[in-house]
């Protein structure tokens, strides 16, 4: 059974005309052709997937189209701004944050939406937050540091 | 040059197969593949420094059969010594044959003059000349080694980040993102075990009846289906592998250590000293283990095939395109040249993981769809189930102190083969290759010979000097696929005997440092150990009743890369790596800051194997589906990692992204001992087996 689902992905109006059971991120990658959201495990075991649902990340392997109607989805793709990078974007490049990458965009979105939420953090409260986001190249010093540094430049590092 | 070529120039010996004008740069290729690694940042930098330009004018292409340098496969830690010799050497030639070009026009020897920022300047000054457009009117087909001289590292070479990390972080650069026009969408139903069989009488138009399902496609027992969307493919896979048997499961125990020790396999020697060993006991014979370890890439292996008029192009992320041609090749019956393999990146690879099988999973069903690409992505249960495995290994140490030095050592190495790569010892290897009807061998694999730093038996030498009998029993009729796992058996072997050195040297009292010192003449392995107590002088001396630090230390393959490393522990409500210090001799470094990033990761791949992994069996099947059943380190457990590295400028480029796993799991073990007083046999090293230990000394 097809529905048309409106929301919006970085700030920009979408319409996609789905199963509303697909997860969302079938719906990005597929439909939208937003690909930096990736595919780990598709079952919230990695979170390769994850997006920031008004302002909650959450896993788009397991999430239904239909609960983001009329939501604010964010993805890597909206840190590369036209009004240049997220300082998490910049971030990461600086400290050369990553290997195969193929966790980042996941990583990135767990950690926008907890340094968006304003509340001060240190590298210990990033490390915890990021636990249900796995990395197996081993680049979790370099992220954590590039983290500590956007928190810094956004004002939230304790 | 050196009287040994670099592989890469046997197969493609001219300049321009490596390096052609391209605007007011030059294009580079490569036949090593960027595995997440950083591989292209470095061949980058060396391109940069021969040709005279910067990095930014310059592009490069990777494996690809249909165009690029054949340098076999991307592994070992040979990039650099290998790949980026046979690069260095040929854009070198490309300058050589510039200047020598300017040379004539200007009327003046080529060595008045010298390249900067591509421009060439005579006596410095600007001739108008540059390095590009001389490129132009220049015979590049010629050979490398007529022409070769590298400049090698200038002193100010400054650091180059990753061209490619942008992509990776809000990008699509990977197989699972291709999507041409026409495109399909494959699934294979993975069988429990290679052994295993589908029922004769297999119905699969139910299958094919499910919505949006284009075709399903079997041949002897590879099974799999093409849809039309991503989403109709997983829906129609799901529910048919809720009904589908399979047959023919072998009966084995779940422990692979009871079949390793049960097997009756030789134990070959491999090194035996000319003066023998003592008659007295060993003052310590201990034998550590490890289980099975999974690749575990973060995502599943995929790969993208079409077959049109000309034949097969397969994308992949294979680490070695030419061999994984040449296999698929001979499976489907084809010659070489009518198969192309683009290498496209993928998850992060750590050794011969699913790569090439999936490759050929997607050519056979993109064989039923002509003309259309044919994506597939394995599921994360058929990754755990099916990508081949990391040996489970059995190693026992036996080691003779005199006078509080290491006066000879036993290593006898138990292990199923670590590598079944396609063209491995002349074989296909493809899993699929072996399933269908009619089928390529799948025959038990050989172990990698001495001259390819070995496999099972790879760091059994200990790097101490004292004579040592190295032996091994290679036991290949498990019915576990088993191949290439970064540091293949040099992991556990470095552990045990480190482990069984720390043993020695605990009981005469002596000190981790000075006690290895004391047997150790290898002077760039003395220098590692001392610059490793340096830079661990803040944990050195901080011991408590819960706090402890080790070391391992090796030199990887016992021909490259010295590594030392030190790890500092707590025990509380579970084992804990708090600080980790690392000091490594690889030999000119090319990228300092990726060689950084290969050793961090490196590092804490390591622990997770040591701290964590463990592959579950259930008889001969796998019994992971998803990383519940494979926990692996998360953020808030990675230590602190410092990291020295001894550039050697005036020596070749070792590679290092192996060189750490070995010393990196002593280290740990080596602190839990020192913690408990006795060792830790068996990997992991959890709470409980440290609460067992403790209650059986």
């Amino acid at each position: 059974m097809a529905d048309t689902v409106a929301f919006t992905v970085n700030g920009k109006a979408v319409e996609v005309t789905a199963d509303p059971g697909l997860p969302l991120l079938s719906a990005l990658r597929e439909d939208l052709g937003l690909k930096s959201t990736r595919f780990g495990c598709g079952s919230e075991g990695c979170g390769a997937c994850t997006v920031i649902v008004d302002g909650t990340a959450r896993f788009s392997c397991t999430l239904p189209l239909a609960d983001v109607a009329g939501q604010e989805v964010r993805t890597a793709e909206g840190l590369a701004g036209p009004d240049g990078d997220h300082p998490l974007l910049t971030a990461f490049l600086d400290h050369q944050a990553g290997q195969c990458g193929y966790c980042l965009p996941g990583i990135l979105m767990r950690a926008r939406a907890l340094l968006d939420r304003g509340e001060p953090v240190d590298r210990a409260r990033v490390a915890q937050e990021l636990d249900g986001n796995l990395c197996r190249c081993g680049a979790h010093a370099r992220i954590l540091d590039a983290i500590m540094d956007a928190a810094r430049e956004m004002g939230v590092a304790t | 040059m050196s009287a040994k070529l670099p592989p890469g120039l046997e197969t493609a010996p001219l300049v321009s197969d490596w390096v052609r004008p391209d605007g007011d740069g030059f294009a580079v290729r490569t036949g090593r593949a960027e595995l997440g690694q950083g591989v292209q940042a470095a061949m980058l930098r060396i391109a940069a420094w021969e040709l005279g330009l910067p990095v930014e004018r310059l592009t490069i292409t990777g494996p690809d059969t249909g165009a690029s340098p054949n340098e076999g496969v991307t592994a070992g830690s040979l990039s650099m010594t290998q790949g980026g010799a046979a690069l260095r050497a040929a854009t070198s030639a490309a300058r050589v044959l510039c200047l020598a070009e300017a040379g004539r026009q200007l009327n003046t020897e080529a060595g008045r003059l010298a390249v900067i920022d591509g421009a060439v300047l005579e006596a410095g000054v600007d001739t108008g000349l540059t390095l590009p457009v001389l490129a132009t009117r220049v015979d590049l087909d010629v050979p490398v080694v007529d022409h070769a001289a590298p400049l090698g590292q200038p002193l100010d070479a400054d650091d180059t980040s990753r061209h490619d990390l942008r992509a990776r972080l809000t990008g699509a650069p990977f197989v699972h993102d291709l999507s041409p026009e026409g495109l399909l969408h494959g699934r294979v139903f993975a069988p429990p075990s290679m052994a295993a069989r589908l029922p004769d009488a297999l119905d699969l138009a139910p299958l094919e009846a499910r919505p949006g399902v284009v075709a399903a496609v079997r041949d002897g027992n590879f099974l799999g289906l093409v849809a039309e969307t991503s989403a109709a493919a997983d829906s129609a896979a799901a529910w048919f592998e809720a009904r589908l048997e399979w047959e023919g499961l072998p009966i084995v125990p779940s422990d692979p250590h009871s079949l390793l020790e049960a097997s009756t396999a030789e134990m070959e020697q491999l090194e035996v000293p000319e003066a023998g060993l003592p008659s007295s006991e060993p003052v310590i014979d201990i034998t550590c283990r490890r289980p099975f370890l999974s690749h575990a890439p973060m995502g599943p292996s995929a790969a993208m095939a079409q077959w049109g008029d000309d034949g097969l192009t397969v994308w992949s992320h294979s680490q070695g395109v030419y061999p994984l041609r040449d296999a698929m090749a001979r499976v489907l019956d084809l010659p070489q040249d009518a198969i192309r393999v683009i290498h496209t990146p993928g998850p992060g690879c750590y050794g011969h993981n699913g790569a090439d099988d999936v490759a050929l999973d997607a050519a056979l069903l993109a064989r039923a769809v002509p003309g259309h690409p044919v994506r597939l992505v394995w599921s994360r249960a058929t990754e755990f189930r099916t990508a081949p495995l990391g040996a489970a290994m059995a190693t026992r140490v036996r080691l003779w102190m005199e006078d509080g030095h290491l006066s000879a050592a036993r290593v006898s190495v138990t292990s199923p083969p670590h590598s079944t790569r396609p063209g491995t010892a002349g074989h296909v290897y493809l899993r699929a290759g072996a399933m269908i009807e009619g089928g390529t061998p799948f025959p038990p694999a050989p172990d990698l010979p001495a001259n390819r730093g070995n496999g099972a038996a790879r760091n059994a030498r200990p790097i101490y000097a004292a004579p040592a009998l190295v032996e091994r029993k290679l036991v290949d009729d498990l019915p576990w696929r088993t191949s290439a796992l970064r540091a293949l058996g040099g992991q556990l072997n470095v552990f045990a005997i480190e482990t069984g050195v720390e043993a020695a040297l605990m009981a005469e009292g002596l000190d981790p440092f000075d006690g290895r010192l004391a047997s150790l003449e290898d002077t760039r392995a003395r220098t590692v150990l001392e610059k490793l107590r340096e830079i661990g002088a803040d944990i050195i001396g901080t011991e408590e009743p819960d706090r402890s630090w080790g070391i391992g230390l090796a030199r990887y393959k016992n021909v490259a890369a010295w590594a030392g490393v030190l790890a500092e522990i707590e025990l509380g409500d579970d084992i804990r790596v708090t600080r980790v210090r690392a000091a490594v001799d690889t030999g000119e470094v090319i990228h300092p800051d990726g060689a950084r990033n290969q050793i961090e990761g490196g590092i804490i791949q390591a622990l997770s194997w040591t701290l964590k992994e463990a592959v579950p069996l259930d008889g001969a099947r796998v019994a992971a589906e998803s990383w519940e059943d494979y926990p692996i380190l998360r953020f808030s457990e990675v230590p602190q990692i410092e990291t020295a590295l001894i550039h050697r400028p005036e020596d070749p480029p070792y590679g290092c992204a192996e060189a750490v796993a070995g010393p990196a799991s002593a280290a740990v073990g080596n602190a839990v001992q020192r913690m408990i007083g006795v060792p830790i046999r068996d990997l992991p090293i959890t709470r409980e087996r440290i609460i067992a230990a403790v209650s059986e000394a």
